[in-house]
C-alpha cells in the first residue's frame, strides 16, 4: 500500500516536472523583445515547412470529409423531406467541429511528429548545443520561429478545410445529388452566424494549433538523444496533441455552445 | 554589458580560467569532487584522463551548459555559473567550442555554416562576411568545399570545417572536444597542427578534451589529469612525465597494468581454478 502512494507521489513529481519544464520552456521561447531582422525570414521559412506543405492533406481530407458529410446528410435527411438542409448541415458541422478538430488532428500527425523528429535529431547531432556555444540562443532561434509559425497556420488550415469540406458537399449534394443550389447556399447563409459558428472555430482552431505546437516543440527539445529517444518523443507528440485536441474540443464546445 | 566588458578588460590574471573547489554530480554519481583547475591565458591546456571522468563535462561547465553544485568557475574574471541568461549568451560570443560530431548544421552548405555566426552577431555586408568566411575555409585547408552540404563531408573536413566556423567570431578561448577521436592520421596530422597554429596566430586560450595522449602532449603547453572525481596532476607536460604519480605515468605511458589494475577485481585465481566452482 505505501510502495502505491509512493509510486504515485513519484508520477505526480514527475508529471509537474514536466509541466513546469514545458512552462518555462514557452516563457523563454516567446517572451522578450522579437528580432525582427533575423526573426522573419525563420518564421517565413516555418510557415512554409508547417503551413504551406500540410496543405495538400488537408485540401484532401477536407474534400472527402466535406463530400462523405454530404452524401450520409442527404440520406438522413432526404427521409424527413429535408434534403435542402444539406449546405447548413455540412457548413455547421464542419465550422464548428470537424474542421479545427480534424485539422488538429492531421496538423499534429504531419507537421507535429516532423516538429519533433526534427528538433529531437538536432539535439542528437548537437546542433542545438553548439548554438548555444556560439551565443545563439536556440529557443529564439530555432524554437519560437516554429511555435509561431504553428499558431499562424493551425486558424488559416482549419479555414481551408472547412471551405473545401463545404466545396465537397456542395459537389455531392447538388451536382451529384440534385439538391437545388439556392436552397443549399441560402439555408448555409441564413443559419450559420460568423460570431458563434465561424469566430468559434476559429478561436478552436487557435488553442489547438497553440497546443499541438507546444507539445510538438517541447518533446523534440526534451527527448533522449538517441534514435530511440526521438522515435518516443514523436510518438508521444501525435497521442499527447491528438487526445489534447478531442478533450479540449469538448471544454470548448461546452463553453461556447452549451446551453446553460 | 557594458559592465560584463569592464569585468573582462580588467581582468589580468594569468588564468582565462580558473575552476575552485568545484564539485559536480549526476544523479547519485559524483563526477567531479572539490576540484581546482587552472587554464593558463593564452596557452594549449589539455584535459586528460580515463573514458567516463567527466572530461566533456568539465568543457561543458567552463562553458555554461551545465552548473556545478558546489564551487566557481571563473572565465576571464567572470564567474559563468552566477550569470544571467543574457550575460552567459554574450560570454559565450568570445568562446567557441568544437564538438566532437562537428555539430555542423545539416540544412546549409560549408559557406554558409562558418558564416552563421558572423550573420547573428555582426551586421557585416555581405561582401565582407564572403571574405572573412572564405579566410577561415582557407585557414583550414577547405575553401575549395564551401559550397558542399555537410553530408557530403569525410570526418576529417567536417571537423575542419566546424573548427572554421569556431574561429569565425574570432573568439578568446575554444574548447575542443575529442578533436582527433576517429581519425585517420592524415586527418589528425592537419587537426594537431591547426590548432597549435591557430592558437598562437590568433592570440587565444586552448583548452583540449582528448585521449589520444601522443597528439595531446606534443601540442600542450599544460596538461591536467582527471580520475576518479579529482585532478591527479596538473602541469607542463615535461613535468608530469617526470615527477608525476604512478597514476599519471600509468595513462600518459598507456601501461596496461599499474594503479588502474589490469584485472577487474576477483578472488585469487589459483583458487579460483582449483575450487572447480
Amino acid at each position: 500500500m505505501l510502495g502505491y502512494f509512493r509510486k504515485l507521489g513519484a508520477s505526480t513529481m514527475h508529471s509537474l516536472s514536466v509541466l513546469g519544464r514545458s512552462g518555462l520552456f514557452l516563457w523563454n521561447s516567446l517572451v522578450g523583445i522579437p528580432d525582427l531582422r533575423n526573426g522573419m525570414p525563420l518564421l517565413i521559412k516555418q510557415l512554409y515547412s508547417v503551413g504551406v506543405l500540410s496543405l495538400v492533406i488537408i485540401v484532401v481530407s477536407g474534400l472527402f470529409i466535406g463530400m462523405v458529410l454530404g452524401l450520409q446528410g442527404y440520406n438522413i435527411l432526404v427521409d424527413y423531406g429535408s434534403e435542402q438542409a444539406i449546405g447548413q448541415m455540412v457548413a455547421l458541422t464542419l465550422v464548428r467541429e470537424l474542421g479545427p478538430v480534424v485539422t488538429g488532428l492531421l496538423f499534429a500527425g504531419r507537421a507535429g511528429s516532423a516538429l519533433t523528429a526534427e528538433i529531437g535529431l538536432m539535439k542528437a547531432t548537437e546542433q542545438l548545443s553548439s548554438m548555444e556555444m556560439m551565443g545563439v540562443d536556440p529557443l529564439r532561434r530555432i524554437i519560437a520561429p516554429r511555435l509561431w509559425a504553428g499558431f499562424i497556420s493551425m486558424p488559416i488550415l482549419a479555414i481551408i478545410f472547412s471551405a473545401v469540406g463545404i466545396w465537397g458537399g456542395m459537389l455531392v449534394g447538388v451536382d451529384w445529388l440534385g439538391v437545388y443550389e439556392g436552397s443549399f447556399w441560402a439555408n448555409m447563409q441564413s443559419s450559420v452566424s460568423f460570431e458563434k459558428d465561424i469566430l468559434n472555430g476559429i478561436i478552436k482552431s487557435l488553442v489547438f494549433g497553440f497546443v499541438c505546437t507546444w507539445i510538438a516543440v517541447f518533446q523534440g527539445y526534451d527527448s533522449t538523444p538517441t534514435s530511440e529517444g526521438i522515435s518516443i518523443a514523436t510518438t508521444k507528440t501525435v497521442v499527447y496533441s491528438s487526445l489534447a485536441v478531442l478533450g479540449l474540443d469538448f471544454v470548448l464546445t461546452a463553453v461556447m455552445f452549451a446551453a446553460f | 554589458m557594458a559592465s560584463d566588458n569592464s569585468i573582462s578588460n580588467n581582468s589580468t590574471s594569468n588564468n582565462y580560467v580558473e575552476i575552485r573547489g568545484m564539485s559536480f554530480s549526476r544523479g547519485d554519481r559524483l563526477i567531479f569532487n572539490d576540484i581546482d583547475v587552472d587554464i593558463p591565458r593564452g596557452k594549449v591546456t589539455s584535459i586528460m584522463g580515463p573514458s567516463g571522468t567527466g572530461k566533456t563535462t568539465l568543457l561543458r561547465l567552463i562553458g555554461g551548459q551545465l552548473k556545478p553544485m558546489n564551487g566557481s568557475i571563473t572565465v576571464d574574471g567572470q564567474n559563468i555559473s552566477s550569470l544571467r541568461r543574457k550575460q552567459l549568451y554574450a560570454a559565450r560570443e568570445r568562446m567557441g567550442m568544437l564538438f566532437q560530431s562537428g555539430a555542423l548544421f545539416s540544412d546549409i552548405n560549408v559557406f554558409e555554416n562558418v558564416a552563421f555566426p558572423l550573420r547573428v552577431h555582426t551586421k557585416l555586408p555581405e561582401d565582407m562576411i564572403r571574405d572573412i568566411v572564405l579566410m577561415k575555409l582557407q585557414a583550414v585547408g577547405l575553401r575549395g568545399a564551401r559550397d558542399l552540404m555537410p553530408s557530403e563531408l569525410s570526418g576529417g573536413m567536417t571537423r575542419r570545417v566546424a573548427l572554421a566556423r569556431t574561429i569565425a567570431l574570432g573568439p578568446d578561448l575554444v574548447l575542443y572536444d575529442e578533436p582527433f577521436a576517429g581519425q585517420d592520421p592524415i586527418a589528425m596530422g592537419m587537426l594537431v597542427q591547426l590548432i597549435r597554429l591557430l592558437n598562437d596566430a590568433l592570440g587565444m586560450t586552448s583548452v583540449l578534451v582528448s585521449h589520444d595522449v601522443s597528439e595531446a602532449l606534443s601540442i600542450s603547453d599544460h596538461v591536467c589529469i582527471i580520475a576518479d572525481g579529482k585532478i591527479i596532476g596538473q602541469g607542463s607536460p615535461k613535468y608530469l612525465k617526470e615527477q608525476g604519480t604512478p597514476l599519471v605515468k600509468q595513462f600518459l605511458q598507456g601501461l596496461p597494468d599499474g594503479p588502474v589494475p589490469f584485472h577487474y577485481p576477483a578472488t585469487d585465481y589459483k583458487t579460483d581454478l582449483l575450487t572447480g566452482n
